[in-house]
């Protein structure tokens, strides 16, 4: 494959660490809006979420609500954004950053609250009701028993909000934001493959990075006796 | 992806074949056509022009329209996925032929063009007065900051301006690239935005660009207020509008289809084309209707 060679080329070729349109600067670009996106996403749907789980009263309105972000097509949301940004942010904000970071959250919301919902939920009711009966209020509760025991599906939730977010980022292209979707929308319109694939190639990369990273922290932050538990089972 | 695309030609090819029968149990002088057709507004009323032309003189149409930019519709025409579409003779001319030099003579630029398109099968049909080229907008506020009102005063300021326009500006020698080396114009960065669309508008209003692409038969300029720099240097050349025709739908369609084709070229003034795009672009009219009644004023159809 010629191809292959093409994107090797692009890839060594010193011009595309310059400038505005540098590697470097497309990468920084993307995790900016993304890391942004999920921390916006993590705020709204954790707290959410673990509420949900550890009272369990209107889980089904919520997380069916917070669905709706996963049904509406990206490519749409970033279109919708457009108006709604120039109208909150002003016209000097209607296009580039702001739409995009702005459609990227309906996306991230949904892994974290679903998870973060049924990993609260799924805690063994008799350890519950066990610390209940020892007198510890419902607030510790939820953070001494409840969160570590459910530490793990919710990092899982925010990993997938995560990788979700990465790989639509790329879309910010199309309404003039910068990131790695830059290469490939110009890649296109340009008919230049090389161009085009090593942007795709970057951003399966940096999500596999992320995804990596957020797997290492989770490992770290996981009671070992959780880890032993589950290996045994 | 690869399969996509071969399910994408496998459904076109059949969609060629039954149109293909259609119009040959119909009588087979008249074969169906496919147009096509880039990706901006004017495309679409040039596109619906013919269309209609050819549907009210008992041709099957099919519209494949808002394909995407040149490098995408010139090979389709060329492969046979479409059959026609309008295109701009300068600008046809810088892309089939990197080494060509147009002309600011339509009549010179034309022929040049039939010498570039010969070899690639195609044939370009009697081009229109109308002219669309590239222009180079500010809003009235940065001429006003700067003191622009040609494209030679952007020379000197250039490093402090943003340049927005479609992502393959500055590969094209009408764009970007021409603005360097005929007028020495360097940006401060270039924003790859649409084709003269809402998007460079809305970069404009909203200043993330100083300068934009836009077409100069686009109604917005005015209505917006900007002010279109005047190309001094002459880097845009005669971009007539002109249909542009596979020379195997040609000799199956004979002299009838292209005496069709032609009778609208003699009426389509630059004036003209700006009117239909306002009623596009800015009076929000569908492209359909909009040809339809332009072609009935002027005699065209019934």
């Amino acid at each position: 494959m010629n191809l292959l060679g093409d994107v090797a080329r692009w890839f060594t070729d010193p011009a595309h660490y310059q400038g505005t349109d540098a590697v470097q600067t497309r990468i920084l670009e993307h995790l900016a809006v993304s890391g942004l996106a999920v921390l916006v996403g993590l705020l709204v749907a954790l707290p959410l979420g673990l509420y949900l789980g550890h009272t369990g009263r209107f889980a089904f309105v919520a997380v069916n609500i917070a669905n709706i972000g996963r049904a509406i097509p990206s490519l749409a949301a970033i279109a919708l954004a457009i108006p709604i940004a120039g109208t909150l942010l002003g016209v000097q904000n209607g296009l580039g950053f702001w739409p995009t970071f702005l459609a990227l959250i309906p996306l991230a919301v949904p892994p974290i609250l679903t998870n973060a919902y049924v990993a609260v939920r799924g805690v063994d009711r008799d350890v519950i009701e066990a610390a209940r009966g020892m007198g510890v209020g419902e607030l510790g509760i939820l953070r001494r028993i409840e969160l570590p025991l459910a530490l793990p599906l919710v990092l899982a939730g925010i990993r997938t909000a995560a990788v979700n977010v990465i790989a639509t980022a790329t879309l910010g292209a199309l309404v003039a934001f910068g990131g790695l979707g830059r290469y490939i929308v110009d890649g296109l319109a340009l008919q230049e493959y090389d161009r085009l694939f090593a942007g795709a190639l970057l951003v399966a990369l940096l999500a596999i990075a992320v995804e990596v990273a957020l797997s290492t922290f989770e490992r770290a932050a996981v009671s070992p006796g959780i880890r032993v538990q589950r290996g045994a089972l | 992806m690869n399969r996509a695309i071969r399910i994408a030609i496998l459904l076109l090819v059949s969609a060629l074949v039954a149109s293909a029968c259609g119009g040959a149990s119909s009588g087979g002088a008249k074969p169906a056509i496919t147009i096509g057709s880039t990706n901006f507004s004017e495309q679409l009323v040039l596109g619906e022009l013919y269309s209609q032309i050819l549907e009210s003189n008992g041709y099957a149409v099919t519209r494949k329209f808002n394909l995407g930019n040149r490098e995408i519709v010139f090979p389709a025409l060329q492969s046979g996925q479409i059959d026609m579409e309008a295109d701009y003779l300068a600008t046809l001319l810088a892309f089939v032929d990197k080494t060509a030099t147009g002309s600011t003579d339509p009549k010179a630029t034309a022929t040049t063009l039939q010498g570039a398109l010969t070899p690639k099968g195609v044939t370009v049909l009697d081009y229109a007065p109308a002219v669309d080229q590239n222009g180079f907008v500010v809003t009235k506020a940065t001429a006003d900051k700067y003191k622009l009102a040609k494209l030679s005063d952007v020379a000197a300021v250039g490093n402090q301006l943003v340049l927005g326009g479609p992502a393959e500006c500055p590969n094209r020698e009408f764009c970007a690239l021409g603005l360097k080396n005929k007028y020495g114009i360097t940006f401060k960065e270039f924003k790859a935005l649409d084709t003269g669309g809402a998007l460079t508008v809305q970069a404009l209003v909203g200043g993330q660009i100083d300068v934009g692409l836009l077409f100069t038969s686009d109604a917005t300029i005015a209505v917006r207020g900007f002010v279109l720099l005047a190309d001094d240097k002459q880097l845009q050349l005669s971009d007539n509008v002109a249909p542009v025709v596979r020379n195997d739908y040609l000799t199956k369609a004979g002299d009838d289809f292209k005496k069709i084709v032609n009778s609208i070229a003699p009426k389509l003034t630059t004036a003209e084309l700006t009117g239909m795009n306002k009623l596009v672009e800015v009076d929000k009219k569908d492209p359909k209707d909009v040809a339809k009644e332009w072609l009935k004023k002027q005699g065209l159809i019934k």
